[in-house]
């Protein structure tokens, strides 16, 4: 419509409106909108392939992996009978329909080897279980009427009405449960969510030490990176370069190799250690203690992630021209004011970039903290690693993963709201 | 990495064509070796399968997200009974049926001839080992700890301990030494008081100890002085002891054994060589021969009277096993039922405990 009144201004009211057309009498606007649709698809052709990779190696993996922290079908595809019966009499106490379908389920899962299965998803949510399946299991086919003594008979602990919660809320294979969990909170018989005990409580802790960690590596990167940058970047470039070499030689070592050369440094007999003994700073018998605990993760980290800031730092400070600050000098700056007021501004995009660049790293680090963190350096993903490996909960692990995952997500967001995610420069 | 390798799924595509050869994961320093010498040497030069060994801090670690992204790179894996079990209970092995393991000489068969449950459904046992402590004799001239309570002592024997950085054996070996008999220890231990006396054991020594994660560390922080005496897996203190001359003296009171298993995981590239493996090291003979490399007992009862000398030809191997009768005076075998219940639920405590 809007063209053709526009046809109508240009040409008139007297003249006919006739919408221009092309040579083979089309009309323009759709032959333009045809082809410029047959450039876009052509460009996005070009583009498929990355998308179609990030999409197969990227987003399903972790779709599917985060998928598990909400969805756990070992226990209601096992135990179809009595998943029916909790579908069927919500909130009843088990009575003996509910324990002829237990059992029933039982023998099944005995054929089919799946009894460690469902001991293994109701263990989750109540420890010692697992193995009370598993003996259920073995001794089913033996069992006859009346199941619920039948049952009672083998392990009294049938009865336990915190057994039948765990069941029942296993009985449904989405479940929340495992994001409380990773909440260090439970939930007690009744069903009310509640905290576990002080002595269970490990994830939230490790979730804030995690945080606290990355933004005092992060400060300290910032702090040890910005004089380094700004040398680099006021030397004559032959000279920087050379220096960047300085830079860049421990960023193409093997984190490995770096990780482990730190333990060699710091450890109680250590070269360090023994230097300051040799020298008298320290006592012998009270040797620093800089390996194995927070300080260890904190200094080998520190050292690994710092050509992450240095690197943007360097990429912002290198086109600021010197006169803006001795401009600011000659109208009677003090060089503090020079330096806050003309110098600092101009370079937040690269203190943006690195800050971030260095934060969300750290917030993922894994091998560092497992080689050096001993018992009070472990980080967040090193529990990750633990449910991945050794617990094999691995719907625990990407509960923890999606919660650690929101919450930088979170941040960003707010460092956008704050800083602006505009004002980062990479290079 | 392992997680990278969990969701590089997609590329799976790209893996290398299926060889021949087998790939063995173990864990490593002397126990490997003994695996190498006893098993791999002889295997290799009768099949002409090539074996390539590799050592992991726990071989259990990799083997869920290998199962499940459809990539599987290892063909036989040397297991703990717990991981074993709760692997095999996760259909992540492949099932081995106990009849196809070679008899013994004698003719009894296989499942006679092995030890009380070391043939489990989808692994089976090759030895078993100890969690035992050692100390540095050099460290304690006049009095030398000779009890699981010594350990637990820092008044009588001061200095630095070393423990692994788990809560199975160390809480067993907690409560053996605060005097519950280990037929008892279990018991005791699923109550909740139990396990607060455990704790509270451990609480004597927290603030001397080092945590080591991998079974050659022990034996490294002795050497090196960072700690007094640690717990390690009896074979290593051994390795250290008879062929590097070390100082170290194994205590055996308070001992905890268990069997260490081969398994095969799912979907293992090469399961049917995998098995011939398995069935061979798994024999007899060479069993008994392990023992010539490092002191862990054979889990056939055929292969104890075959059991000689270490390979220095001088060191009569039966008085280091774990099995040897002057060792298992006080001594708890590892309960595997109670670890695979309540292993999540006592290791949030432990990791707790150890960061507070």
């Amino acid at each position: 419509m809007a063209d053709l009144s526009a046809n109508g201004a240009i040409t008139g009211s007297n003249v006919a409106v006739t919408p221009l057309s092309t040579t083979d009498g089309r009309s323009l606007k759709t032959a333009l909108a045809a082809a410029q649709s047959r450039a876009k698809r052509r460009a996005l052709l070009l583009v498929l392939p990355l998308l179609l990779f990030i999409l197969i190696s990227f987003v399903l993996p972790i779709g599917q992996m985060l998928l598990r922290s909400v969805h756990n079908d070992a226990f209601s595809a096992n135990m179809p009978v009595l998943s029916a019966w909790f579908d069927e009499n919500p909130g009843k106490a088990p009575d003996e329909a509910a324990y002829s379908a237990l059992v029933s389920d039982l023998r099944q899962a005995r054929a089919d080897k799946t009894a460690g299965l469902i001991g293994t998803r109701v263990n989750y949510d109540l420890a010692g279980s697992r193995s009370m399946f598993t003996a259920a299991a073995r001794k089913a086919p033996e069992l006859e009427p009346p199941y619920r003594d039948a049952v009672l008979a083998i392990n009294a602990d049938w009865g336990n009405p915190a057994l039948w919660q765990a069941m029942r809320s296993a009985s449904t294979p989405y479940t929340a449960n495992f994001y409380l969990a990773a909440l260090d909170m439970t939930r007690d018989p009744q069903g009310n969510i509640v905290r576990v005990e002080e002595s269970r409580r490990i994830y939230v802790s490790h979730f804030v030490k995690t945080f606290v960690f990355s933004g005092v590596i992060t400060a300290i990167c910032l702090i040890l990176a910005y004089p380094v940058a700004h040398m680099l970047a006021t030397l004559p470039l032959g000279k920087s370069n050379l220096l960047m070499i300085l830079v860049l030689l421990p960023f193409w070592t093997s984190l490995l190799v770096r990780t482990t050369s730190w333990m060699v440094l710091l450890q109680e007999q250590g070269v360090v250690n023994n230097a300051l003994v040799a020298t008298g700073t320290v006592d012998p018998a009270n040797r620093l203690s800089m390996m194995y605990n927070q300080t260890g993760t904190v200094i080998a980290m520190v050292h690994i992630l710092l050509p992450f800031m240095i690197l943007p730092l360097y990429a912002v400070m290198r086109p600021i021209k010197p006169h803006y600050v001795r401009a600011a000098r000659s109208l009677g700056a003090s060089s503090w004011t020079a330096f806050r007021q003309v110098y600092l501004p101009q370079t937040l995009p690269g203190i943006g970039a690195g800050a971030l660049l260095v934060f969300i790293l750290a917030v993922g680090y894994y091998i560092t903290p497992a080689l050096v963190g001993g018992a009070s350096g472990q980080m967040i993903s090193n529990f990750i690693a633990y449910h991945m490996q050794s617990s094999l909960n691995w719907s625990m692990a990407a509960a923890l993963a999606a919660i650690l995952l929101a919450a930088v997500l979170l941040l960003y967001w707010l460092y956008d709201r704050l800083v602006g995610i505009d004002n980062i420069k990479l290079g | 990495m392992k997680k990278f390798l969990a969701l590089s799924c997609a590329f799976s595509t790209f893996a290398f064509a299926a060889q021949a050869d087998i790939t063995v994961v173990s864990w490593g320093g002397a126990y490997e070796k003994s695996q190498v010498e006893a098993y791999n040497k002889p295997f290799m030069a009768q099949t002409g399968t090539k074996i390539t060994m590799t050592s992991a801090d726990n071989p259990a670690g990799p083997i869920k997200s290998m199962v499940e992204s459809g990539n599987v790179t290892i063909d036989v894996a040397d297991l703990e009974y717990t991981d074993a079990l709760r692997l095999c209970d996760e259909g992540l092995l492949e099932p081995i049926d106990p009849a196809s393991l070679p008899p013994a000489p004698d003719g009894t068969p296989a499942t006679e001839d092995f030890l009380e449950g070391a043939v489990t459904e989808c692994a089976i046992a090759s030895m078993v080992f100890s969690n035992v402590y050692g100390f540095d004799t050099t460290k304690f001239s006049d009095q030398k700890p000779s009890t699981i309570a010594d350990f637990f002592d820092l008044e009588k024997f001061p200095g630095k301990r070393g423990m692994r950085k788990t809560a199975k054996a160390n809480l067993e070996m907690a409560l053996m030494a605060d005097g519950v008999a280990p037929g008892d220890v279990y018991a005791t231990l699923e109550t909740p008081e139990g396990l607060d006396r455990a704790f509270a054991m451990l609480d004597k020594i927290k603030g001397q100890t080092v945590w080591w994660e991998a079974g050659a560390q022990p034996p490294q922080l002795l050497a090196d002085g960072e700690v007094a005496m640690t717990t390690a897996y009896n074979g290593r203190l051994f390795s250290a002891v008879v062929t590097e001359g070390k100082p170290f003296e194994v205590v055996w009171d308070g001992q905890v054994y268990e069997y260490e298993l081969f398994g095969i995981p799912k979907g293992a590239p090469n399961k049917d060589e995998a098995l011939e493996y398995i069935k061979f090291a798994t024999g007899t003979q060479r069993l008994a021969d392990q023992t010539k490399w490092i002191s862990y007992g054979p889990a056939r009862k055929s292969s104890l009277p075959l059991v000689g000398l270490f390979e220095d030809g001088k060191t009569e191997m039966a008085p280091n096993m774990p099995t040897a009768e002057a060792n298992m005076k006080r001594s708890l075998r590892t309960s595997v039922d109670f670890w695979v219940d309540r292993d999540v639920e006592i290791s949030e405590r432990f990791n707790t405990w150890l960061t507070n």
